[in-house]
């Protein structure tokens, strides 16, 4: 074997950054447009002469929604190409499953989608929202007048750590506002479900015990389409029973006849839909990039907007690529984001995000119909619910510099 | 506070049903004045203009609620309400009221008003007690269904008048449950026991409903309570009686699902014996075909044709996926009749090639295809039954496909040499059979059915590369439970798992119930190791 | 029986085998700037292709000799990993985000008290080792004394091991089932007390998994070279009449089967430190399908060819998913309907036909051992 094909000459006049999103398997469906809005953002960032005078040039693979396959293909990026950065994976066992790569070869991942939080990785910044940034506030917008006083909630889900995560930090939540148990139904159906028969009969029989009843849905990606035609064909209306959804934005709905799903609502921290001179040129730029004036624009491309936009405003702050230096840089990085308000990089890797609720629109796109008055900060633990991560802190500055500790790991020195 | 709403909206409504009040001069200026009001940001605001727009009585507020509720009302920078509809990259704006044009204006110019879930609930309720003195029989009865599922008192007045003018039996059925059920909170006792009486004969999750919503107001006459109690508790046994009909409706259309997504393998593996990987990509593409076409009809035809692609489909998949499967079988298959557990290996291949195509092609996102009219909604057969029309006409479509297809089997001559050829290739080649032609083209129909398979998939689920990686091990469970080989045995295969899988779901979960189904087929196979129904010929002998 | 292999086998054996176990970790172990220094992550990376091949060889054994395609052989490899993994959790201990002595994370999170009975023994290392081969062994021995002496074969036979995988796969996505639900296990720590992410812990598992193979290569050559094999081979070709001859076919299918089973739960077991993680899309039905190609592509009844299969395919996988991650579906897909069309006996035939047209003698020879469909 040639060493050449393991060792492949350093080109010192490009910086290499890496894109980790599976373009083949189950997952493409969401994965290949992340991969794109990088490689957008990064011919626009050469466009306008590149970082610290050197062209960016992005090294695309596939890991094709295998999960160790993620593991390998992390590796590869971090040893063979020597990426200073690489922006990827969807799915929380994509995360995981990558972790150990990056902690051992001292890499940066740029995690774009919402997530279960009870994590917060050195070398991983956490673009996504936690669920203190999404389930939490769609909730008491439910429960709230404007979202029709619900009191009765069903949890639907995929069978994975992110709804179960999700659902049991909701179901302290309701606890704490006096919903009981036998007002909270919790189910679990398998990825890629796509007989909803037996669910939406049981959420109609259980909407019939004369309370509002809201459903809050952590249903994930192939899942949704038949769920939705089924409640549509139902005729479950959101005026009766309103869905409220945390994996569905603008790209699964371009997937699906909206027609009969309007008021349904989804929780994001970005929609297209939103007025800003900001998004108004993401817009137009990923149109013109995608060469297609139908693509629409989702969440998490916002947060890898904002994750790019951060990981070169710390290189030029740190004026090298070092990771080491760079990670150190990211902390305090302010973008504006897409909506309008601040994100702002956290000590504990997570962002700054405004909580939006929207109604879905016959065309597809969301209404917004309520927004928290400011960001909110990305909570690692959920301390205020679960009693297990009671006192938990993550933070990645001194002296505290811990994942999850109660005291910090350094004494300050007076 | 959206029951403060009704209650109000009904007082002006029967106030105006009994005396005819004319427009006071006023009544322009306050129609003018509440319809700059729906733009203001606050939502109870708009929902208080809603309210008195409703109490005008003015036959222009029915269309100009619905341009509200459809999102056609914007607020221009100088803060008026205008119509506005998209056309082009600009919108042309016209009067709210007289319709009258304004002009053009950019997507910067004009904020669409934004209504919530709150505010469509009380445009719903306004236009729906509108509705009951609609000249449309379908109004009326959605009026109705949507008063029985929210009694008020104050509706009482305005259904006794619908009551006394409805002609329609259906409609006046509703209207008496509606009346029952707004007398229900009243606060004569006998009045109340009366409603009960009413209401216990039927079987509706919504009356069901309004009765366990009493029951938990506290406070009740103890007459009223055992009253209700008692009602509760008939209707519970009725719905549960349904809810046994409703799990095996399901079940049957599980099962035609599966059965369709099987038929197509059933002949290229059960008949010809090829381990066709790429049955799974043939419904994709059927599925995609679809989508084609309907793309097609949106481009080019005009609009009110578009209902018809559904049907148009059909053919353009057959034949799409039917040459493909051609093409394949010339080019591939045919080398691998000797060794049919490597088609395994060469299907697969194409499988691969397959998908990645699509996404090529197409991109590797979901596509939307819409549900023809006559495949949304369903219809309510008794209380709590509700069938929805696109999993009726797929169940009856199935058996349909399958009575075409064991036709051409039994009945051709093509079918014929279908089952001399797969029986005994040489004597039937001997006997002057074009083996040859008849391999590809039954290799074609199985890919064909596939495709149709895909176009009645497409109207449940995802339109997705993947999609036919859901389905084929799936279908090639259904094949080898029922029997390899025999068409009977396919549809008596799809249809037990299906309702198995449903009669479990309930009890066990959803993916617990599919486990268990499994290992219920691997025990099966092992009593029967060719399936529910075994084929006797040179097939079984492999 | 006839020889484990002639003296050619042997010397071809022990060099690669020498090559491999000595070759790759001392270029490893090269310093960093040297050119023939080879990178710290291809060492794991050669490891998975050795767990790959040893799994290959496994479904060799029962395909290309005894005629049963197991279309669920990816479960057998998935259990022998869950049961490393459930050793490796227990390792972690308090080093957990939970911080919990005894439970794994995903278990605090879910709200479990105590460790389930099934988990009971995994802090062992011998315990799992034993549970490494026991648990695909006992499982394939049920499943293979139920299917064969009802005289399951064929593709009923492939269609219910099939159904096999599937039905583990949804299982173990559960996550009331304790095995951690679709994240599975990750975020392992140590195995035997030394830290896995260390360079001389990957060697070793490295030379672990090679001598792995190379072990589970004798096995199967012994297997295939002794009566049985013998037996098992004229029980593919015809098995009605080697029932009629009187010899107890299911009992010749049952052991090579069970036999295969641990093998693959070795390879599982190896494969899971090396990756890092174990989910249950190892049990997905689609991952079988593919070691049956790595076996066609290699050459199936060959065991050499089973080895080579797994490891070319791996390779060009690695490979291509990273030069051209847009078409390399293509590129597979097309080389697996190109082997099979024009290279039916795998690359160990096509260099048999290739050596045969220069020897003639040879030519016949092959003509003898003529591989039936």
């Amino acid at each position: 074997m040639a060493t050449t094909f393991w060792q492949p000459v350093r080109a010192d006049d490009t910086i290499k950054i890496g894109v980790l999103h599976s373009l083949s398997g189950t997952m493409a469906i969401s994965e290949t447009t992340l991969k794109d809005t990088i490689l957008m953002m990064v011919a626009d960032l050469n466009s306008k002469g590149g970082l610290l005078g050197k062209k960016v040039e992005a090294v695309v693979v596939d890991p094709a929604s295998n999960w160790p396959l993620f593991a390998e293909k992390a590796a590869e990026l971090l040893e063979k190409d020597k990426v200073v950065a690489v922006f990827g994976c969807w799915t929380s066992v994509s995360r995981k499953s990558v972790l150990p790569v990056f902690a051992k070869d001292n890499g940066l991942l740029f995690y774009p989608v919402q997530y279960e939080g009870e994590e917060s990785q050195r070398g991983v910044f956490y673009t996504g929202a936690a669920p203190n940034q999404q389930a939490i506030p769609a909730v008491e917008y439910l429960m709230g007048k404007e979202g029709g006083s619900a009191k009765r909630w069903v949890l639907e889900g995929t069978d994975y750590v992110y709804p179960r995560t999700t659902n049991k930090i909701l179901r302290a939540f309701l606890h704490l506002h006096g919903v009981s148990d036998d007002d909270i139904m919790e189910n679990y159906t398998p990825f890629g479900f796509s007989d909803w028969q037996t669910e939406v009969a049981a959420i109609k029989k259980f909407a019939s015990a004369g309370k509002k009843t809201a459903v809050v849905s952590t249903i994930n990606g192939d899942a949704n389409v038949p769920f939705y035609k089924e409640l549509a064909n139902e005729g479950i209306k959101a005026t009766e029973i309103p869905v409220v959804a945390f994996s569905v934005g603008e790209e699964e709905l371009s997937g699906m006849d909206t027609k009969n799903l309007v008021g349904h609502l989804a929780a994001w921290n970005y929609f297209e839909s939103v007025k800003t001179p900001e998004n108004a040129a993401f817009i137009k730029q990923w149109h013109a990039f995608i060469k297609n004036d139908k693509r629409t624009t989702n969440d998490p491309m916002e947060a890898h907007y904002i994750g790019f936009k951060m990981w070169t405003q710390a290189v030029l702050q740190a004026g090298t690529t070092d990771v080491d230096a760079v990670r150190q840089a990211m902390i305090g990085q302010r973008v504006k984001n897409l909506t309008g308000s601040w994100a702002v990089m956290l000590p504990n890797h997570h962002l700054t995000k405004p909580v939006l609720i929207g109604e879905i629109r016959p065309d597809g796109q969301f209404t917004v119909v309520w927004k928290t008055p400011k960001p909110v900060p990305g909570e690692a633990w959920a301390s205020k619910y679960l009693p297990e991560d009671k006192g938990k802190v993550a933070n990645w500055t001194f002296p505290w510099v811990c994942e999850s500790c109660t005291t910090p790991t350094y004494k300050k020195y007076e | 506070m959206i029951e403060r709403l009704r209650l109000s909206l009904f007082a002006l409504l029967s106030l105006l049903l009994s005396v005819q009040i004319g427009f006071a001069a006023g009544g322009q200026t306050r129609l003018a004045t509440l319809v700059q009001q729906l733009g203001a940001d606050d939502f109870d605001q708009k929902i208080a203009a809603v309210g008195e727009l409703a109490a005008l009585g003015d036959p222009r507020v029915v269309k100009l609620l619905q341009a509200l509720e459809n999102g056609d009302l914007y607020v221009t920078k100088d803060k008026k309400v205008v119509l506005a509809r998209q056309d082009g990259d600009n919108f042309a704006t016209s009067d709210p009221i007289s319709g009258a044009k304004i002009g053009t204006a950019t997507s910067d110019d004009i904020d669409q008003i934004i209504v919530n879930n709150r505010v469509r609930e009380v445009i719903d309720a306004v236009l729906g007690t509108l509705n009951l003195f609609s000249p449309s029989r379908d109004d009326r009865l959605a009026a109705a269904l949507d008063l029985v599922k929210h009694p008020s008192p104050a509706s009482v007045p305005a259904l006794q008048k619908a009551l006394a003018a409805e002609q329609d039996a259906e409609i006046k059925q509703d209207l008496t449950l509606a009346l029952a059920g707004a007398r229900l909170n009243s606060p004569d006792k006998k009045m109340q026991l009366a409603a009960i009486a009413e209401l216990a004969g039927s079987t509706d999750p919504a009356i069901f409903s309004i009765l366990s919503a009493l029951h938990d107001s506290g406070n009740l006459d103890p007459d009223v309570r055992r009253a209700d109690e008692s009602a509760l508790a008939a209707i519970a046994q009725r719905l549960q009686l349904v809810r046994i009909g409703m799990t095996l409706f399901e079940g049957l259309s599980l099962g035609s699902i599966l059965l369709l997504a099987a038929i197509g393998l059933s002949i290229t593996f059960g008949v010809m014996g090829v381990i066709n990987m790429a049955h799974g990509e043939m419904i994709m593409l059927g599925a995609y075909s679809t989508y084609v076409v309907q793309q097609l009809f949106v481009g080019y035809l005009p609009a009110s044709w578009l209902e018809a692609y559904l049907v148009v489909s059909l053919p353009v998949a057959f034949v799409v996926t039917g040459l493909l499967g051609i093409a394949l079988e010339r080019s591939v298959i045919r080398f691998l009749y000797t060794r049919p557990l490597e088609t395994l290996l060469a299907t697969w291949g194409v499988s691969l090639i397959l998908q990645q195509l699509v996404r090529t092609i197409f991109g590797s996102p979901n596509k939307a295809v819409d549900n023809p009219s006559y495949m949304t909604g369903g219809f309510e057969l008794i209380g709590g039954a509700f069938i929805t029309w696109n999993r009726l006409v797929i169940l009856v479509f199935c058996f349909l496909v399958l009575g075409v297809l064991a036709l051409v089997l039994k009945r051709t001559s093509f079918g014929l040499h279908m089952r001399a050829v797969t029986q005994n290739r040489d004597m039937a080649a001997t006997m002057g059979i074009p083996t040859a032609r008849i391999d590809a083209l039954t290799f074609g129909l199985g890919s064909g059915i596939a495709g149709i398979a895909g176009v009645a998939l497409s109207q449940i689920g995802n339109v997705s590369p993947n999609l036919g990686t859901l389905y084929i091990v799936d279908s090639f469970m259904v094949v080898v439970f029922g029997g390899v080989g025999s068409l009977f045995g396919t549809l008596a295969g799809a249809m037990s798992l299906g309702i198995v899988n449903k009669l479990l779901e309930p009890v066990s979960g959803a993916v617990l119930g599919k486990v268990v189904v499994l290992i219920a087929i691997i025990l099966f196979i092992q009593r029967r190791p060719r399936g529910l129904f075994a084929l006797r010929g040179r097939a079984a002998e492999n | 029986m006839g020889p484990l292999l002639d003296r050619r086998g042997w010397i071809g054996f022990l060099g690669t085998g020498l090559v491999l176990i000595v070759g790759i970790p001392l270029l490893n172990m090269l310093a960093d700037d040297s050119p023939l220094h080879l990178a710290d992550y291809l060492v794991p990376l050669f490891g998975k292709y050795a767990c790959y091949a040893l799994l290959a060889l496994s479904l060799d054994l029962v395909w290309g000799y005894a005629g049963i395609l197991s279309l669920g052989h990816g479960a057998f490899f998935a259990l022998g990993g869950y049961a490393m993994g459930m050793y490796l959790m227990r390792q972690i201990g308090t080093r957990g985000v939970y911080q919990n002595p005894i439970l794994p994370d995903f278990m605090v999170f879910l709200n479990w008290k105590e460790l389930p009975w099934y988990w009971y023994g995994f802090d062992h290392f011998a315990f799992a080792a034993l549970m490494i081969v026991l648990v695909p062994g006992v499982l394939a021995f049920a499943f293979g004394w139920l299917a064969f002496r009802s005289r399951v074969t064929g593709v009923y036979l492939s269609i219910i091991t099939q159904a096999l995988t599937y039905a583990l796969w949804l299982a173990f996505f559960r996550n009331d089932m304790g095995f951690g639900g679709n994240n599975g296990m990750t975020d392992f720590k140590d195995l035997l007390g030394i830290p896995l992410q260390t360079a001389a812990m990957r060697r070793g598992l490295y030379v672990v998994s090679v001598l792995a193979l190379g072990l589970g290569f004798l096995v199967c050559r012994y297997i295939v070279a002794s009566k049985l094999g013998r037996l098992l081979l004229a029980v593919r070709d015809a098995q009605s009449r080697v029932r009629f001859l009187g010899y107890s076919v299911a009992h010749a299918q049952v052991f090579v089967f069970t036999i295969s089973a641990m093998l693959a739960g070795i390879a599982g077991a190896l494969y899971v430190p090396q990756v890092g993680i174990i989910n249950p899309s190892e049990f997905s039905p689609g991952n079988s399908i593919e070691v049956a190609i790595w076996v066609a592509v290699g050459g199936r009844g060959t065991l050499v060819g089973a080895v080579i299969g797994a490891v070319v395919i791996n390779a060009a996988k690695t490979y291509l998913t990273g030069s051209v991650p847009e078409a390399w579906l293509y590129v597979l897909g097309g080389l697996f309907v190109l082997v099979t069309l024009v290279f039916p006996r795998g690359i160990v035939g096509f260099v048999d036909q290739v050596r045969s047209l220069r020897r003639p003698r040879a030519a016949e020879k092959l003509a003898d051992e003529k591989v039936a469909p």
